[in-house]
């Protein structure tokens, strides 16, 4: 086996996937993940992210470009491939009518190294539920039963298609907490996720797709670093936005009203709120509702909608 | 990689189980599989008592025992892969085992395992039944009869994912499954043997997807069979096991209609 640290594990030149009745789904994307890396996918729904996974699972062919997960084809060289990735898609998969330690039996099955079952299941929490039908499952429960079956194979390459939808607040957290063990153990991580603390949390780098094509693409400093920070507030009745300091040297760049709520955009956060903050006690009034926050990934991505929506703030 | 590679026959045996399982949990499924092809030669047995069947050098055991294996191809095999084929489709188990190491004929083959084990065995116990109770007699040609048992199983799987492919729900699979059922039980010599049928509509029903199949088992069972005309039913059913391949190959729907 390869340990090469900084092979490529997973490949995308100028993909493309068309859709037979012409839809261009995705439109010509570039990225590479290298091994031992967790790279997370993000974008609105529709923006062509499982689109894309399912390409480098192999389930399609690809409609222009190049795709290769260690160094293979994944659509015309399967066999090569598949015993060396695991793969948890979007919904189910699972028939309802099988027990949960059936499923994994019978995963087990056709699975290459698979680890025993129960080991499996216990990773996710499920060894309890062995004998459940998977129609009783919980949602939750099923995404779990789901990732467990990823990673029977200890795999090499895990694909994760949304891997926390439906799940509660600690079974998101045990997600990430197993993610990371396994990015520690060396494990390749494609994720594709629309919570943005996910990906700010999970992810050694990330793209953030939007119709179809990278918008932007980084570690998440780096796609956050070009945004503004934010300061918004309620002004006192009687004010007005020309009553506020001249904003320009405060270092704001932008601003917006909308009623009483004024919104700024800074790239300099602590001058513009020290600034702010200066002047609303030196004229007595009380900034309601007040809130300072620094450039996050929801920043880029809201900013990245917007500019697909035509609009500019 | 120190693992140990998982193998075709391993692979089959893991998906083949569990379809097992689910086959003994669908009751609907198992009434149809195993209690109409036992039910249904018996209803008929009056309209074949009707029968000119001397004329044909035709008995009632081997016409009954063509309609039971007939049956259970039909309903052991297709109708119940029709609906497994639907169901584990709609609930995106096809997929998700496309995303494994199971082929796609893999895929296929397993989930379709059990239905043609159900209906390779219930044949071979009909074929008993008749010789035991109808006086069927030994079947003169057995390797004709095993050839035209095999090309039947065969045929009703393929025919099953066909059919699955433009089936959009479980239940929709009890309309869908019609047209071949009713074809193949009037038209490919299981109800009515093909002999009894005037020469004209007989000549185009041999070319039936099952009809060969049929032929092979009646006649290698009395032994009415010139070399030709094995010769032929073979050359018929080959013909449709490619034309099968391939259409499933082309047409199979692995994911629901979004």
């Amino acid at each position: 086996m390869d340990t090469n640290e900084h092979e490529h594990v997973i490949e995308v030149t100028d993909l493309r996937r068309v859709y037979g009745g012409g839809f261009e789904a995705v439109r010509g994307i570039t990225f590479s993940v290298r091994r031992g890396e967790v790279f997370a996918l993000l974008g609105t729904n529709g923006a062509g992210k499982t689109s894309t996974v399912e390409l480098l699972e192999g389930l399609a062919p690809a409609s222009g470009g190049r795709v290769r997960v260690l160094g293979h084809d994944p659509y015309s060289e399967r066999a090569a491939v598949r015993p060396r990735t695991g793969v948890m898609l979007q919904e189910g998969g699972f028939p309802s009518e099988l027990t949960v330690a059936e499923t994994a039996r019978m995963w087990a099955g056709c699975t290459s190294g698979a680890r025993p079952e129960a080991e499996a299941l216990a990773l996710v929490g499920l060894a309890r539920r062995a004998d459940v039908r998977v129609k009783q499952l919980s949602g939750g429960e099923r995404r779990r039963l789901d990732l467990a079956l990823a990673l029977l194979g200890s795999p090499e390459v895990l694909f994760l298609d949304e891997p926390t939808t439906g799940l509660d607040a600690e079974g998101r957290r045990d997600t990430w907490e197993l993610v990371r063990a396994l990015r520690d153990g060396g494990t390749t991580v494609l994720l594709t996720t629309h919570y943005l603390e996910e990906a700010e949390g999970l992810a050694d780098r990330l793209a953030i797709l939007s119709e179809g094509r990278i918008a932007v693409t980084g570690t998440p400093a780096e796609v956050t670093a070009g945004r503004p920070s934010r300061i918004s507030f309620e002004l006192p009745s009687g004010y007005f936005v020309g009553d506020l300091p001249p904003l320009g040297p405060l270092g704001v760049v932008g601003h917006e009203v909308a009623g009483r709520v004024v919104r700024l955009e800074t790239r300099e956060l602590q001058r513009a709120a020290t600034g702010l903050l200066v002047w609303a006690e030196g004229a007595g009034i009380e900034l309601r509702r007040l809130e300072v926050r620094s450039a996050s990934l929801e920043e880029a991505f809201l900013g990245i909608a917007r500019e697909q929506q035509g609009v500019t703030v | 990689m120190s693992a140990v590679m998982t193998t075709p026959v391993g692979r089959l045996r893991a998906l083949g189980r569990a379809e097992l399982a689910l086959l003994g949990r669908n009751r609907s499924a198992v009434v149809t599989a195993l209690l109409v092809p036992l039910a249904l030669p018996f209803s008929v047995r009056p309209a074949v008592d009707q029968m000119d069947l001397k004329g044909e050098g035709l008995s009632v055991g081997s016409v009954m025992l063509t309609a039971a294996i007939g049956f259970s191809l039909l309903f052991a095999v297709y109708s119940s892969l029709v609906s497994a084929f639907v169901a584990r489709r709609e609930e995106l188990v096809l997929k998700r085992l496309r995303t494994g190491e199971l082929g796609d004929a893999e895929i296929l083959a397993g989930t379709g395992l059990p239905a043609v084990c159900v209906g390779f065995v219930q044949s071979v116990l009909l074929a008993v039944a008749c010789v035991l109770l109808l006086d069927a007699g030994a079947p003169a040609m057995p390797q004709l009869v095993v050839l035209g048992l095999l090309f039947g199983l065969f045929l009703s799987a393929a025919l099953a994912a066909l059919t699955a492919s433009v089936t959009k729900t479980a239940e929709s699979a009890q309309v869908t499954a019609l047209p071949v059922l009713f074809a193949s039980m009037l038209g490919s010599g299981i109800i009515i043997p093909l002999q009894l049928l005037p020469d004209r509509v007989a000549a185009v029903c041999e070319f039936l997807p099952l009809s060969p199949a049929i032929r092979l088992i009646s006649g290698g069972w009395n032994g009415d069979l010139s070399g030709y005309d094995a010769l032929g039913a073979v050359l018929t059913a080959l013909a449709w096991t490619v034309l099968g391949v391939f259409a499933v190959r082309r047409w199979f729907r692995w994911e629901p209609r979004r």
